[in-house]
């Protein structure tokens, strides 16, 4: 087996899954010790140097970082990592004085962007404190993007909107609202340093089928970002009392719950697949279905039906599917009454103000051709982050491509090269503090997550701003806390000190120590050989173990630690990071302190920071 | 000493033995010994050996002395019985409970001071009458409870972390075991379990005294440079002699590992896969003479060494009662004055 190369920061921070799913790689266990110590301003910091909007991103982040948490995969539930977000930003108080600001001094550099969605608002937070001068351009009257027109106000309200938006602003961008750029060309000539599109996917699908056209279905059928967005400016109001919503997406879920609060008394959502083939995250639709909203699947919108010019139903094929849901036959049709449908079937970008001849590139369904970890354009000093750049996907998204625009921009304006990209740094500190105590909560605390609490049903519908989820109570966030495994807080283990006592590995609650004679044994067999009992064979994941983990891609789950070889006999020990609870018993039971548990501390390159190149050039 | 608890961690899905046991059914309350001492990696060892040995915790009794090792029993299979005696007294006390209850697995953990000075008397007459038992010695050449002298397993020229270097003669409980005519001789190293358990395993398995010294290193005061009992020194020199398949195992062996069985009382057969060349572990004065070979050299023979099912035990010589103590009828177990004045006047 080779040995792994921990010298490469990338084997510990797969290691800590959330952190590593998260596209913004918030510290999510050092904020929920924060969280834990009461010290929720700090925690709201920690969080905001990452992902920018905590209080946003605590209620609606598509929350990657939760499919992946290690502690789903000790007892089948993640740790509640979004809520205690949300508690450390509710909780955090006036933070005004922690929070960066501008530089006093500017660099002459000027920089615009295009939208004033989460996207661009990251490149100004990021570039402003480094003396940038940012003016963002708005065609609507009021920042914040799809978060402000999409999203509605009874998950996320307009107040915790606007002081996060607004804390990016006040720094010093210049918002021009009311002001789409309708040519990049003029927007070139403007003789800006850096262009950033951050204008998101701005065109919700429109359904295309018999019908549609006819006077009476106008006024009655709604594309869902337009509707939504109606609904948030205060233009619409109201809705018939049956409504379809065609599409399974998270959108439907905000439409069909905003058409409960609007009137809608039977609200019906209408896919065409079977329920397990949906897209919306299953807490949105839990919700849903607890407002009274019925689903339907398995039908196709057929036409829609309009008499005396009044729009009064829909016509679906009935479909039968295969097992896998990918070949559907028609079984059938069905009419389904409806005073108005609001269609729900996606988004798409839509360039229309970027002429083709400026040596911006794009490729297919007017998707701009944009470099991944750059966000670089085809032309030089054109950057693109968010919806814009690969088609719609999430705040947390948007937030993550705006902090590597933004160190792309500034790279771009300081002269340096833009695909050269700074280190990202880690450090690794011992938590031991003496005999049996570490700096953190070490002990396994077997409590299962918390539910988030809602306001009742009867109270829900009051107002279209009425938060629907309440934050955990003191006694939650007590349980919650303790759940989180503190995966960064690292085994690190020095082969030099080893006498192979096999006192970690007797002690090793989920077995996933073994010490392994590696020129006697295939790197598999060794393992499921472990003493006497083959219990780390039963862990499952011996498979990874042949492969040599440190490879894989991805997560904790799968990946594997092979130290050099050991001074006593030239054995290696193996550790498999998938199930470790990091409970720090092996560096507890160690003689030598030759396993020891170590906080690593990952900092990801932003915006100005420094490289040897950089120091040289700003010398 | 560690404040918390091995958890219990419910997704981990761990195999059953034969009575449907997972390998956490036999271990107990975290160990308060030093980290890294090799009684906790030996405690491991029996705690693998119990459970692939499928024995019920509620029928084993575990018995003790005093010292470091003697506590271990606390730290193991949590539903078994427990006795921890005085310093030296544990042969004793399990002889006792074995004429009174032959049924149960009479597991004994003594230290290398507690079974070789204060309790060497009852250890060889432990062996001698082939008392029903395992008899560990977890062996560290130190009197570890006492913060490190010597003990009389110490080798002459050891040096003791306080510097002194050891003149007496060791005692070396196999070729003590050899000459009161021992029928189960085994030396094992805490630090290498794949040996340690098959032959833990045959212990639990043979007729009568098991005998197994394991060396287990003290980390605390007998693991320095100039020690002859350290983690290092004992890998340099562990000589494996044996190698054994208990016999819980040998029936998935093929006929081609064979070089030497045994068949045990109780069925089945304790199986040696490899002993070098003109050694016999049957027979007394081949092991003898392999043992002060080795000695000499200054090397640690590991490996079931000697082993002779043949001697009845204790209880097969003295005639004494199949059915355990209590559970005999009282009118049996005290069958009243006339009876003794029978007994009595036949005698006298
Ligand atoms: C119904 C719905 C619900 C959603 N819910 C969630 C959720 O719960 N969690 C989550 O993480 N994501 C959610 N999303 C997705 C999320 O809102 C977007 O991925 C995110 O807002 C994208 O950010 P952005 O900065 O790229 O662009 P946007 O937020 O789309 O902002 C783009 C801005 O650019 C402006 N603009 C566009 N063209 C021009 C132009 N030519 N000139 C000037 N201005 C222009 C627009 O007016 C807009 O304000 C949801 C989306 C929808 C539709
Ligand atoms: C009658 C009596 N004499 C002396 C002692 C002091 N004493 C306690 S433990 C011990 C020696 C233990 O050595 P060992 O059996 O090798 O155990 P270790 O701690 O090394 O495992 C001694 C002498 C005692 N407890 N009782
Ligand atoms: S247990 Fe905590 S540190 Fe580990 S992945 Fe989950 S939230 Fe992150
Ligand atoms: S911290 Fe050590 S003992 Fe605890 S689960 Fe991880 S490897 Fe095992
Ligand atoms: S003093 Fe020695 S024998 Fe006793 S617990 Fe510590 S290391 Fe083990
Ligand atoms: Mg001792």
């Amino acid at each position: 087996m080779i040995p792994t190369d921990v010298t490469d920061a990338t084997y510990y921070c797969q290691v800590v899954d959330c952190q590593w799913a998260c596209p913004a790689h918030t510290d999510v266990p050092a904020y929920i010790r924060l969280v834990g110590q009461g010290r929720h301003a700090e925690a709201y910091m920690l969080n905001r140097s990452t992902n920018v909007f905590p209080g946003i991103l605590g209620r609606t982040c598509d929350r990657p970082c939760e499919p992946a948490c290690r502690r789903g995969r000790v007892d089948d539930e993640p740790v509640a990592i979004c809520r205690l977000k949300r508690v450390a930003a509710d909780l955090r108080g006036n933070v005004s004085a922690l929070a960066p600001r501008a530089a006093r001094h500017r660099n002459a550099k000027r920089v615009a962007a295009v939208g004033c969605g989460p996207a661009s608002l990251t490149v100004a937070n990021d570039l402003l404190p480094l003396g940038y001068e940012v003016t963002i351009f708005e065609a609507s009257t009021a920042p914040g993007g799809l978060m402000r027109t999409s999203i509605p106000a009874f998950r996320l309200p307009t107040a915790v909107l606007d002081e996060e938006t607004s804390a990016v602003i006040e720094m010093g961008a210049e918002v021009r609202y009311g002001s789409p750029v309708t040519s990049m060309a003029a927007l070139l000539a403007d003789g800006y340093d850096a262009v950033f599109v951050g204008s998101g996917a701005p065109k919700g699908n429109d359904l295309d089928i018999p019908g549609r056209h006819e006077p009476g279905a106008a006024a009655h059928v709604h594309v869902s970002l337009d509707w939504l967005a109606s609904i948030a400016f205060g233009h619409v109001r109201s809705i018939g009392r049956r409504v379809l919503v065609i599409g399974v997406g998270n959108t439907a879920m905000d439409c069909c719950r905003s058409a409960r609060r609007l009137g809608g008394a039977e609200v019906r959502v209408v896919a065409r697949r079977p329920r397990a083939f949906f897209k919306a995250s299953s807490w949105e639709l839990r919700d849903a279905l607890d407002e009274g909203v019925e689903v339907l699947t398995e039908r196709a919108p057929r036409r829609f039906v309009v008499e005396d010019g009044r729009l009064v139903g829909m016509e679906f094929d009935v479909l039968q599917w295969d097992d896998d849901a990918t070949h559907s036959t028609v079984v059938g049709s069905e009419l389904l009454p409806a005073d108005d449908v609001v269609l729900a079937i996606g988004q798409e970008n839509a360039f229309p103000w970027i002429e083709r001849d400026l040596g911006i590139e794009f490729a297919r369904w007017d998707l701009p051709v944009v470099d991944p970890v750059t966000m670089a354009s085809t032309r030089p000093g054109v950057f693109f982050g968010g919806d814009a750049a690969f088609g719609p996907k999430n705040i947390v998204w948007a937030v993550a491509h705006g902090h590597e625009a933004a160190l792309s921009i500034d790279r771009h304006c300081q002269g340096l090269a833009v695909d050269e990209r700074p280190a990202v740094r880690a450090s690794l500190v011992s938590q031991r503090m003496s005999v049996g105590e570490w700096s953190y909560s070490n002990d396994f605390n077997p409590v299962g997550r918390q539910e988030t609490p809602h306001v009742e049903l009867s109270r829900r519908f009051a107002d279209l701003g009425v938060e629907v989820e309440l934050d955990f109570t003191p006694a939650q966030v007590a349980r919650e806390i303790e759940r989180c495994l503190n995966c960064d807080v690292q085994t690190q283990f020095s082969a030099a000190l080893c006498v192979e006592c096999d006192a970690c590995i007797d002690i090793c609650p989920v077995q996933c120590l073994v010490i392994v004679d590696d020129a006697a044994s295939g790197a598999n067999g060794a393992v499921g050989a472990n003493g006497a009992n083959g219990a780390v064979g039963a862990n499952g994941a011996n498979g990874a173990n042949g492969a040599n983990g440190a490879t894989t891609p991805g997560s904790g789950a799968g990946l594997v630690f092979v130290s050099t070889p050991l001074p006593h006999t030239g054995h290696v020990m193996v550790k498999e990071e998938d199930l470790c609870v990091h409970c720090g018993l092996c560096a507890e039971r160690c003689p030598t302190a030759a396993w020891d548990m170590a906080k690593l501390h990952v900092t990801h390159p932003r915006a100005g920071a420094q490289t040897s190149e950089r120091v040289e050039a700003l010398a | 000493m560690p404040s918390i608890a091995k958890p219990v961690i419910a997704s981990l899905i761990l195999e059953r033995n034969a009575i449907g046991l997972t390998i956490r059914d036999y271990e107990g309350p975290m160990s308060t010994l030093c980290a890294g001492c090799g009684h906790d990696s030996t405690t491991a060892a029996l705690v693998q050996a119990l459970w692939r040995a499928s024995v019920w915790p509620h029928r084993v009794v575990k018995l003790s002395g005093i010292g470091c090792s003697s506590k271990t029993p606390t730290y193991f299979l949590r539903g078994a019985h427990g006795f921890n005696s005085v310093h030296g007294r544990m042969v004793p006390i399990a002889t006792g409970a074995n004429a009174a209850n032959r049924d149960l697995l009479y597991l004994g953990i003594s230290g290398d001071g507690d079974a070789l000075s204060i309790g060497l008397g009852h250890l060889s007459h432990g062996i001698r009458r082939n008392v029903h038992m395992v008899h560990l010695i977890e062996n560290n050449g130190v009197y570890g409870l006492t913060k490190g002298q010597f003990s009389p397993s110490a080798d002459v020229g050891s040096r003791s972390h306080r510097g002194e270097h050891n003149t007496l003669a060791p005692i070396d409980p196999i070729r003590l075991g050899l000459s009161l005519g021992a029928t189960f001789l085994a030396r094992g190293f805490s630090g290498d379990k794949a040996h340690l358990v098959p032959i833990l395993e045959a212990a639990i398995a043979h007729r009568g005294f098991a005998l197994v010294d394991v060396i287990s290193p003290c980390v605390q005061f007998n693991n320095h440079v100039g020690s002859t009992k350290s983690y290092a020194e004992v890998r340099a020199h562990q000589l494996q002699v044996t190698d054994v398949v208990p016999p819980q195992e040998t029936a998935a062996l093929s006929a081609s590992d064979q070089v030497v069985d045994v068949a045990v009382p109780g069925g089945g057969i304790i199986r040696f896969r490899s002993l070098p060349s003109h050694y016999d572990p049957t027979d007394r004065r081949s092991v003898a003479a392999y043992l002060e070979d080795h000695a000499q050299r200054g090397e640690v023979p590991t490996g079931l060494l000697y082993l002779d099912e043949s001697v009845p035990d204790v209880h097969e010589r003295a005639g004494s009662t199949a059915v355990p103590l209590n559970e005999l009828p009282y009118s049996v177990l005290c069958p009243g004055a006339d009876a003794l004045r029978a007994l009595q006047d036949a005698r006298y």
